[in-house]
């Protein structure tokens, strides 16, 4: 497919994002300064200040001496990149590849996007409005080659666009700074008269090359589209994603709601087609007032099943704020991963951890609940009644070891075992009764003790003697006394469990 | 009553429980709808969690998994074994606000990839439990809902109500230690059926009925479809 580029050039990028911060009046003079050798020098000025004849590189007195009123602002390092970075951010909407151009440009790679609009030119103008709209003077071009469109931008109409395979009449009247040449090859091509490049560009290349280097050459032909040049987009493009353009600003939840269904439509039949399903997919509206808003959801199997991702999207859905409408609706399918067709079965024989709508029920309470809100445990090698489980990882671990059924454990376990008064008639045996939240319980029966050491590589601690005892009424714990007991009175006693 | 239909021949296999499963309609404790159960203490909670264990167990012998809502989180997996349930196959899910807990419940309700769904809920209005009926009734999935010290005990339309609290446990010939787990089961209101009590034990592999304390209640919760 045939290339297009388009070039954007703020003139006033950093004096523009002042003027829009502060507020000020746009027909003062206003110049940013950088600190150098103890002197300040400027190193960016509005349009009005160029006019005044303050330019860039002039020392701050002296350009005070011209206009003594100058609104003077100290320059903010990296704000240009940051600047542009957020504008490519913002032209997304126009294309799904944009680059900034630094100092002071962005280049959109415009191939195939601009029928959406109806005309190249109607698309230029709308990507030129709303630039100007965010406050930003802006010059844009539209050409087959990234060099083309960044010499039309800077030197020639703003607006043009330059038709398909015309980038080389359009070039020559243009000066050589037009190529993007180091300012020493510019002045040297200046000093021997050859002001424009149609002067030049006939010339042997092998002359060129002696006179000029290879740099030249290589801009000449990058300018011409005899050489590919690449941009990088500032956002990495999703393989799996979509979008879908409005006609008419979208605002209500139904809108939505009929957005999302369509993208899911063309998302998932693509995935299905390719044996994919997507284990995390956000879904993103850009709204008129250059704001985006964004959906996240994540599955915990591969799916593809549009009915079930729509769901997954439908608990949040809500959380959008159309504010004054959304103009683009994109989805994008962040993780993929291989999911072998799903074979329809008329008799569900398995109702087990694989399950398919077990997934999509889990998927569903995490996507309400919380993704860290859902556990499944498997059994880990450790005494220690608190670390005798582990959370699984996945929702197909299977377990390394067997399930312990050798000694009583009990059905509810505090989180963190509570201190009884107990009284103990011999050393090492049984309690014979204990205080429990106000409640006396005398112990008829009790099995133990079953002492749990403390594995010293992971925790230092006293031990656990554990004991089942059961009181008067049949209500059995679990209680244990930690350390050993001693005339001193060291140890404690806890109780950490209730029995079935 | 809207959707209750005759149980289904599909029942509770857990052996044992022979004097129980006669209180109920057809003899058959059913499966496919939704059990309460009332906790008024931690200790009845934990009883019941045993015995909850044991008959999701019955049902989880094909295979399959359950969901176990809580907000509280103290169900200890390590003592599932011990009633004959795989803890690997319960998914755990912690919700904290009762609307959440029921929302999840009558998700995992209507989704018939599961073996049973246990919810532990305070309270639970008559809408809420025709809900999670109409639920089941198309997934024919079995709910178990423990209900911690509810404040008010009002009608609702599950199949059976049950209260589970742990009675002595006795070892042959007054042997030291503690026994088996032991319960009295108590029915207190059974669709179609009758209630009364009984006490159970569990031997770590089926029930015992200990004693067939087979008991009309004075006021009959009776209710007829």
């Amino acid at each position: 497919m045939n290339k297009r580029y388009i070039s954007i050039w703020f003139r006033f990028l950093k004096t523009d994002w002042f003027a829009k911060q502060r507020n000020s009046p746009a027909d003062s003079p206003f110049v940013l300064v950088t600190q150098d050798h103890g002197r300040k020098i400027i190193c960016a000025c509005n349009n009005v200040a160029l006019q005044q004849g303050i330019d860039i590189g002039m020392v701050l007195a002296d350009a005070r001496a011209i206009y003594p009123s100058l609104f003077v602002e100290d320059d903010i390092p990296d704000l240009s990149s940051r600047l542009l970075n957020k504008l490519a951010e913002w032209s997304i909407r126009f294309s799904p590849c944009v680059s900034a151009d630094l100092p002071d440009g962005l280049i959109i790679d415009a191939s195939g996007c601009a029928h959406l609009w109806g005309t190249e030119q109607l698309y230029l103008n709308d990507i030129i409005s709303g630039l100007n709209k965010l406050g930003y003077q802006t010059r844009a071009a539209m050409a087959d080659t990234v060099g083309a469109a960044w010499a039309v931008t800077r030197f020639g109409t703003n607006g043009s666009v330059i038709d398909n395979g015309a980038q080389l009449s359009a070039l020559l009247s243009l000066p050589p700074q037009a190529l993007r040449l180091e300012k020493e090859q510019a002045d040297l091509l200046h000093k021997l008269g050859l002001r424009r490049i149609a002067q030049f560009i006939n010339i042997p290349r092998p002359a060129l090359r002696r006179r000029f280097g290879k740099t030249l050459l290589q801009r000449i032909d990058q300018a011409t589209g005899s050489e590919e040049e690449f941009i990088v987009s500032i956002i990495p493009i999703e393989a799996y994603q979509e979008r879908l353009p409005c006609l008419e600003p979208i605002s209500t939840a139904t809108g939505i709601e009929i957005a999302l269904e369509k993208l899911l439509d063309v998302l998932c039949s693509r995935l299905q087609k390719e044996q994919k399903g997507l284990r995390e997919a956000s879904f993103k509206g850009y709204r008129i007032d250059g704001k985006t808003v964004s959906i996240s959801i994540g599955t915990h199997r591969a799916s593809s099943n549009p009915k079930h991702l729509f769901k997954l999207f439908a608990l949040n859905i809500d959380s959008i704020e159309p504010d004054l409408g959304i103009e683009v609706f994109l989805i994008e399918a962040k993780k993929i991963e291989d999911a072998p067709a799903y074979q329809e079965q008329i008799w569900t024989t398995s109702c087990g951890l694989e399950n398919i709508q077990l997934a999509e029920l889990i998927d569903r309470i995490a996507g309400r609940i919380g993704e860290n809100r859902i556990y499944r445990f498997l059994p880990d090698e450790h005494y220690w009644p608190e670390r005798s489980i582990k959370k699984a990882l996945s929702i197909n671990e299977k377990p390394s070891t067997q399930w312990r059924t050798d000694r009583p454990r009990p059905t509810i376990l505090l989180s963190n075992p509570e201190l009884i008064d107990v009284t103990a008639p011999i050393p090492d045996y049984p309690p014979m009764l204990f205080r429990y939240k106000g409640v006396l319980h005398k112990i008829k029966r009790a099995d133990g003790p079953e002492r749990i050491e403390q594995e010293w590589w992971l925790q230092q601690g006293q031990h656990r003697d554990y004991y089942y005892v059961e009181d008067e009424e049949g209500r059995r714990y679990w209680i244990f006394r930690l350390g050993h007991y001693d005339a001193d009175k060291t140890y404690q006693w806890f109780i950490h469990g209730f029995f079935a | 009553m809207q959707g209750y239909k005759t149980i289904q021949s599909t029942h509770l296999f857990a052996t044992g429980l022979g004097p129980i499963r006669d209180a109920f309609p057809n003899k058959h404790i059913p499966v496919s709808t939704i059990h309460e159960f009332i906790c008024s203490n931690t200790e009845s909670t934990s009883s019941t969690n045993g015995f909850v264990s044991a008959l999701t167990a019955s049902l989880m012998k094909n295979g399959g998994a359950c969901i176990w809502i809580s907000s509280s989180m103290k169900a200890f997996p390590s003592a599932m074994p011990l009633f004959g349930m795989e803890p690997h196959r319960v998914i755990f899910v912690h919700a904290t606000k009762e609307k959440d807990i029921l929302w999840a419940a009558e998700e995992a309700l209507k989704s018939n990839g599961l073996a049973a769904v246990i919810a532990e809920t305070k309270e639970l209005s008559f809408t809420a439990s025709r809900r999670l009926q109409l639920a089941v009734e198309k997934s024919q999935v079995t709910g178990f809902l423990i209900r911690q010290q509810p404040r008010i005990l009002t009608p609702n339309v599950c199949s059976a109500r049950w209260a589970i609290s742990p009675v002595a446990s006795e070892l042959p010939a007054d042997m030291p230690g503690v026994g088996f787990p032991r319960w009295k089961v108590a029915l207190l209101k059974v669709r179609n059926g009758k209630t009364g009590e009984w006490i159970i034990e569990w031997d770590g592999t089926s029930f015992k009925t200990i004693t067939p304390v087979f008991r009309e209640s004075k006021f009959l919760h009776r209710k007829t479809g």
